[in-house]
């Protein structure tokens, strides 16, 4: 025990290097990470100038207004469907669903989140793309990113709606409040920062995707038309995954430039979505 | 931001007011609301009916040979005569053989999580006890940005930056100092293959499952760890002794939903994985290729297949990955839920 009374023991040296070894790796892993994002936008940022914003690609040059819109329409159409679907299923289940009811879908949500984006991709390809005949079409690969948005909006919109407190709610009912307008007067409002947490999560998974895109939206160098089917969209990941591979240097300037653009739109809906949530926070305390 | 969502629910309100009244409002209310359910539960539905439809003629054509043959080759379109089995028939010399992609993505899954799980661990020790209060917003708050970050980006940064790095540096160096031990010997190849697939898949399943480790301790009572320092235990211990011991259930769930991740994932797996065909790995340098990257890399060629076989073969490519990822998400859950229960939370 003379060590004990000296210094640190054994047993405290340990515990300590140990801790060390975890925060070690802590920065390890933050540092590389840290680097991905330093060398995209080290890369990407130079190469961003008014053209990209305003050209289209052409072949393996040009600029990104294509790509740009094609992705936000894509991401926009996505959205309105799995805001409808999304919410319609949460409300469902928190206010009508008997509680099998409310498990089955609850574990279907899941389930639904576990699907591969590839997967969710050759579905669509094959029932709308070929048996439906829409062939790559902006419709379709507004779809794929509906369905893998989907879970992450169901699941925001349930648990802000399960959390709404029962006494505001009973309030409502003994006052008179129809049960629809209990949803829309009492309920909503109450889970508005919970479910826009949700959209925005959605909305920044949704401007990431790649593979559900590939043979649903399929690429175009023009402009986006607003024709639903037949007619491809392009789209921003898709210019970083086959310029990237280009050997020119003015394809691979693109596709920083695409990454870059990208992260920041991602990024900022992350921090939009962080915020409602610290607002959450706030008022609840 | 999606991990917190995970005990999704909860909280079922016992006075719905949907029990109190029934009027016009709340019958239109409830069929509109209901059909939405209905829709979203419909679409694992059909995605497994289109598919398994789509693919019935490979399934029938393919037979067990499927999952025993390494071989895939959507044969000769110009060759004469076409090959007929059980009633289906592809080009000559065609052979859906998914064994090495099936191979291909387990072992890189399985490797990735050897790497992930112990550093994930240790990120979320040091996230919940020796970062300082006062920047673990922050840092969670990174945590969190990383897990959004798209795949095709990891996939830009492992094509120009990793892939060159393992190629020049790290695969000579180890086949050069290591290559009597097996699988780290022979050829060094060009960057592409098992390595940077299995470093790109760790680093994108960390941030994920850092997070879920770290909300599952941090959802366990303080009380334990105070407990086991009061009997003389040091902070390391009563952590990883007690507190992690006590969740493990928690964590084992999301190791599960992490690999699922990882099984499926798809664009920054095909920028670096060399796209092997009809070749196993001789070493952990050498090309490989996942189901989901061969999905992308062979629709185009399947295409040119005018029995439709190759297309086909290729949707019971994806039926296999949906089974695959649908059985471990559905034991990730069932380990979550006993994770619940057990650890005395609101299942």
């Amino acid at each position: 025990m003379a060590i004990a009374r000296t210094g640190m023991s054994p047993k405290t040296w340990a515990s300590r290097t140990w801790w060390a070894v975890s925060s070690a790796c802590l920065v390890a892993v933050v540092g590389i990470l840290f680097s991905i994002f330093a060398f995209v936008l080290a890369r990407g940022l130079p190469a961003f100038k008014w053209s990209l914003f305003t050209t289209v690609t052409t072949g393996t040059a040009g600029g990104l207004l294509n790509a740009i819109v094609g992705t936000f329409s894509l991401v926009a159409i996505g959205l309105v469907f799995v805001t409808f679907v999304g919410l319609g299923t949460a409300i469902w289940t928190v206010e009508f669903a008997p509680p099998w009811a409310k498990r089955l879908i609850r574990f279907m949500v899941d389930v639904l989140a576990g699907v591969p984006s590839i997967v969710v991709g050759y579905f669509l390809y094959v029932a709308l793309v070929e048996e439906a005949g829409w062939g790559f079409s902006l419709l379709a690969g507004a779809l794929a990113l509906a369905i893998f948005m989907l879970p992450y909006v169901v699941r925001a919109a349930d648990v802000a709606l399960s959390n709404v407190p029962r006494t505001l709610r009973e309030g409502a009912v003994a006052l008179g409040a129809r049960p629809a307008m209990v949803v829309f007067s009492i309920d909503f409002p109450w889970a508005l920062p919970g479910i826009l947490t949700g959209l925005l999560v959605a909305v920044g998974i949704g401007l990431g995707e790649t593979a559900p895109l590939i043979y649903t939206a399929g690429w175009s160098n023009y402009m986006p038309t607003l024709a639903p089917t037949h007619s491809p969209v392009g789209y921003l990941t898709y210019v970083i995954w086959t310029y990237i591979s280009q050997p020119f240097s003015e394809s691979h300037r693109l596709a920083y430039a695409a990454a870059a653009l990208l992260m920041i739109f991602i990024f900022a809906t992350n921090l939009l979505a962080r915020s409602f949530v610290e607002y959450k926070t706030n008022r609840s305390r | 931001m999606a991990s917190m969502d995970i005990r999704a629910g909860g909280t079922a309100n016992a006075v719905s007011p949907a029990a109190l009244q029934r009027t016009g409002s709340q019958t239109i209310l409830a069929v509109l609301t209901g059909l939405a359910a209905v829709a979203s539960f419909a679409i694992i539905f059909l995605m497994l009916f289109f598919l398994l439809a789509y693919a019935y003629p490979a399934i029938r054509f393919n037979g067990i040979d499927f999952f025993t043959n390494s071989i895939w080759n959507i044969g000769n379109q110009y060759g004469s005569g076409t090959i007929t089995r059980n009633g289906f028939t592809a080009q000559p010399g065609a052979s859906f053989g998914a064994l090495v992609f099936i191979f291909g993505t387990l072992i890189t899954g399985a490797l990735a999580m050897l790497v992930a799980v112990p550093l994930s661990l240790m990120v979320a020790l040091s996230l919940v006890y020796t970062v300082p209060k006062s920047i673990r917003p922050i840092a969670n708050a990174l945590v969190e940005l990383m897990a959004g970050v798209p795949s095709v980006v990891y996939g830009v940064w492992g094509l120009v930056v990793l892939v060159p790095w393992i190629g020049t540096k790290l695969a000579p160096w180890v086949t050069g100092h290591f290559g009597f031990i097996p699988f780290l010997g022979g050829a060094a190849g060009s960057g592409n293959g098992l390595a940077a697939s299995v470093f790109i898949l760790a680093l994108m399943v960390i941030p994920i499952m850092v997070a879920t480790t770290r909300d599952v301790i941090l959802a366990q009572s303080n009380s334990l760890f105070e407990a086991s320092m009061a009997v003389g235990s040091t902070s390391w211990q009563a952590m990883t002794r007690v507190v992690l011991p006590s969740v493990r259930n928690g964590i084992a769930a999301s190791v599960l939903l992490a690999f699922g991740r990882a099984l499926g994932e798809t664009m920054a797996v095909l920028m670096v994985c060399g796209a092997a065909i009809n070749t196993y790995p001789q070493n952990i340098f050498s090309p490989i290729n996942t189901i989901a990257s061969v999905i992308v890399s062979q629709l185009e060629s399947a295409l040119t297949d005018a029995s439709g076989m190759a297309q086909r073969s290729l949707a019971e490519l994806a039926c296999a990955l949906f089974l695959i990822t649908l059985i471990i998400n559905v034991i990730a859950r069932a380990v979550m839920r006993g994770a619940d229960r057990r650890e005395g939370r609101a299942a």
